[in-house]
């Protein structure tokens, strides 16, 4: 569902083609699409029957929308979308944590809006792991984000080694 | 004093390195001034109104020599030759040409400094008591938490794009110098009901348009749980913080208006979820920090030095000196001692590379080559032996640099206002000018004894007028720069926002209004030993703000 002039990214900074995911407005319907982005409003109003059918099922959240009202049902939606409708909004980093922290979510977590390199770095450690990214120079832009830094001092979803960890037994090799 | 290691060191190259990067796209053409704002936010470097102005982070107040001679290097070679210390215990060079930044910044790495987060909507550079590990009334040393709390906020996985800036204070005293309740998130560190060490953590304070004085939303948080609970309380504000409105969208406003018992109660559910997720940094490595801020190598010394009792009976100035510019210190035979950046007719935090330079040798030779910078615009050789200070005093004294009115009514906190903000409504160092030369008498400042006063040139109250005992705020009517005074507030463990009072005056007539103040307290004080602030509080604020309006008593 990326906008032409976007570019969606895996993880590792690959461009993703062919997209399956298939937004849809509150009031359209589901059938004929392979994986289906609804509004969080609308997952609540039909929950029972989004989760029974055979599509793959994603929830967009707003900033202003928490991931709580998901826990129960978390091991049947396969993604969640986190909207970041200005740069400057990080509520969305929060609600990504709490996905992969408190409720071990494992599906695809996907930054969409306005993302550009100066908050991958910060999307990537807090467990993101797909990027609807506006920079045209996707590639130049996912590489400055990654190796900007070496060192972090927190635990993340990232799993990077915080300086802590690597003070306490520093590796023989390799980044992290 | 921390530091670095090879990984606080590579974290803050590789920030420099981005930082240039973005610096070149700038210079190139590559990126406009608008998609080069939140950059350069992001790093400490502003556009004021003649020029650039860079703040650089000094953590909790505290340099050795080395870093404060880079500074003066700084302020040599790349401005003009001074430097301005901060209410933020940071210091800001006003006349940076962008092309020099990268540069700048590279001399800082040099000395494990850098400017990462003294600007922005992120958790800005943490303060913290400028006595700490000195003071005779401290339980317990802040800074280990300071340096925890300076890599845990340091480019943060969730709260670097915050609501608003976030500034966080701490201390381990009984005294507050370190105005914590006046703060997003205060920290006082204490000891707890079997004697281990406890916070108490007020959230929700700060000046500016909204000021509060923070309440208390957690009592006796076990020290070591202080990230988890921060994380926690951060997590509450980044997603129900305001962000329709700039103007509410500080974490007070928050507090507010859920009340405090709610906001409390919803942090403390985070709390308790985040405590059976991964804890975030082990105690080891509290542990480790621990061991850089180990105490100096003190000398065993009797408690009231001899000699030093002598040389003050001996000098009158120096005598003079010593009752205002000395802090009890927690070891017998040492001191610590202020050196007030507020000569009379000087800009309140300027300093010079000269006397930065002049102040480093001298912390070298006897306060075990350690500075710390107050938020009071004052800096401070914290470990000093008596049987030293006569030497420093000299020393000092020949440098300019031994203004005895630490604490007095001409230590005045003032912001930069219109002389170099572009958010002013009017200037800050002239009235803080007239202030100081209408008191230059030092001795009789010194029968006045203590007042605070602080200035801020516009709302945003940089110059914490809030909390000043007296506080001047600078509006514009009209075009007319004016100036509206308040009276009673303060910045200690009582904290308490000041009352407006009247009509603001024009620029010229703020000395004499505030000499009658003072006219007035001296005429009505039960004796010398009742400061200005507690005949305030004794009285009310009637007898002053007449004296203050209506001419002459
Ligand atoms: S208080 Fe206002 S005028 Fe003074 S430095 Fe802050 S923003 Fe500028």
């Amino acid at each position: 569902m990326a906008q032409p002039e976007m570019r969606l990214l895996d993880r590792h900074g690959r461009i993703v083609s062919g997209d399956e995911w298939v937004g849809l407005a509150d009031d359209a319907p589901t059938a004929g699409h392979m994986a289906v982005v609804v509004s969080l409003k609308r997952f609540l109003a039909e929950r029972d029957v989004l989760l029974s059918r055979d599509f793959r099922l994603g929830v967009r959240l707003d900033p202003n929308e928490g991931p709580e009202a998901l826990a129960p049902d978390l091991e049947r939606i396969s993604a969640i979308f986190v909207a970041f409708p200005v740069f400057r909004d990080g509520r969305g980093f929060s609600t990504a944590r709490i996905l992969r922290s408190r409720y071990r979510f494992s599906g695809e977590i996907r930054a969409v809006g306005d993302i550009a390199r100066d908050q991958l770095f910060f999307l990537l450690r807090a467990g993101f792991d797909a990027f609807e990214l506006r920079d045209r120079d996707h590639e130049a832009a996912f590489k400055w984000a990654q190796d900007s830094f070496s060192v972090v001092y927190q635990p993340a979803a990232d799993h990077a080694a915080p300086a802590f960890a690597r003070r306490a037994h520093p590796p023989s090799e390799g980044q992290f | 004093m921390y530091r670095y290691d090879e990984f606080d060191e590579t974290l803050v190259r590789e920030r420099r390195l981005q930082f240039a990067d973005q610096v070149a796209r700038r210079l190139s053409g590559e990126l406009t001034e608008d998609q080069f704002k939140p950059l350069r936010l992001m790093n400490g470097l502003y556009l004021q109104l003649h020029a650039y102005m860079l703040r650089v982070a000094i953590p909790y107040g505290v340099l050795n020599s080395v870093q404060l001679r880079a500074l003066a290097g700084i302020a040599r070679r790349w401005d003009k030759d001074y430097g301005h210390f901060t209410t933020r215990q940071n210091i800001q060079f006003n006349w940076i040409r962008l092309g020099d930044v990268p540069e700048i910044l590279e001399a800082l790495a040099g000395v494990e400094m850098h400017a990462m987060q003294t600007s922005g909507n992120c958790i800005r550079n943490v303060t913290a008591d400028h006595f700490a590990g000195a003071a005779a009334d401290e339980f317990l040393d802040p800074r280990p938490y300071a340096e925890l709390i300076r890599q845990w906020s340091t480019l943060h996985p969730e709260f670097s794009f915050l609501p608003r800036k976030f500034k966080i204070a701490v201390t381990g005293a009984s005294h507050d110098r370190a105005a914590v309740q006046l703060h997003d998130i205060g920290l006082h560190l204490k000891p707890g009901r079997d004697g281990s060490p406890v916070f108490a953590v007020f959230i929700g304070g700060g000046m500016g348009r909204t000021p509060f004085v923070g309440p208390l939303i957690r009592d006796e948080l076990p020290a070591d749980a202080l990230l988890v609970y921060l994380e926690a309380a951060l997590r509450v504000y980044n997603r129900h913080g305001r962000r329709d409105n700039l103007y509410k969208s500080r974490i007070k406003i928050l507090v507010s208006a859920l009340g405090a018992d709610r906001f409390s109660a919803e942090v403390e559910a985070e709390y308790q979820a985040m405590r059976t997720e991964s804890p975030p940094f082990p105690p080891e490595e509290l542990a480790r920090i621990r061991h850089y801020f180990a105490a100096p190598p003190f000398e065993t010394l009797p408690a009231d030095d001899p000699e030093f009792q002598a040389l003050r009976a001996r000098s009158a100035a120096f005598d003079r000196f010593c009752r205002t510019n000395l802090h009890p210190h927690q070891q017998p035979g040492y001191a610590s001692v202020t050196i007030a950046l507020k000569p009379i007719g000087g800009v309140p935090g300027d300093c010079s590379a000269a006397e930065m330079e002049a102040i480093a040798t001298l912390a070298a030779l006897y306060s075990f080559d350690e500075i710390r910078v107050t938020h009071e615009q004052n800096l401070v050789l914290p470990h000093v032996r008596e049987a030293d200070l006569f030497a420093l005093w000299e020393a000092l004294h020949a440098a300019g640099l031994a203004t005895p009115n630490a604490g007095l009514i001409s230590d005045i906190i003032a912001c930069p206002g219109l002389d170099y903000c572009d958010l002013a409504n009017a200037r800050s160092i002239p009235i803080a000018q007239a202030i100081a030369e209408r008191f230059a008498d030092m001795d009789a400042a010194l029968a006045i004894g203590e007042v605070k006063i602080k200035i801020s040139g516009c709302i945003n109250a940089c110059g914490h007028h809030h909390a000043g005992h007296i506080g001047i705020l600078g509006v514009d009517k009209q075009g007319e720069e004016f100036y509206q005074i308040q009276l009673g507030g303060r910045a200690d463990e009582q904290a308490r926002i000041g009352t407006i009072t009247g009509k603001g005056l024009p620029g010229p007539e703020i000395p004499d209004a505030i000499e009658r103040v003072i006219d007035r307290y001296l005429a009505l004080r039960l004796d010398s030993d009742e400061r200005f602030i507690d005949a305030l509080e004794r009285l009310g604020r009637t007898p002053f703000e007449e004296a203050l309006h209506h001419g002459a008593a």
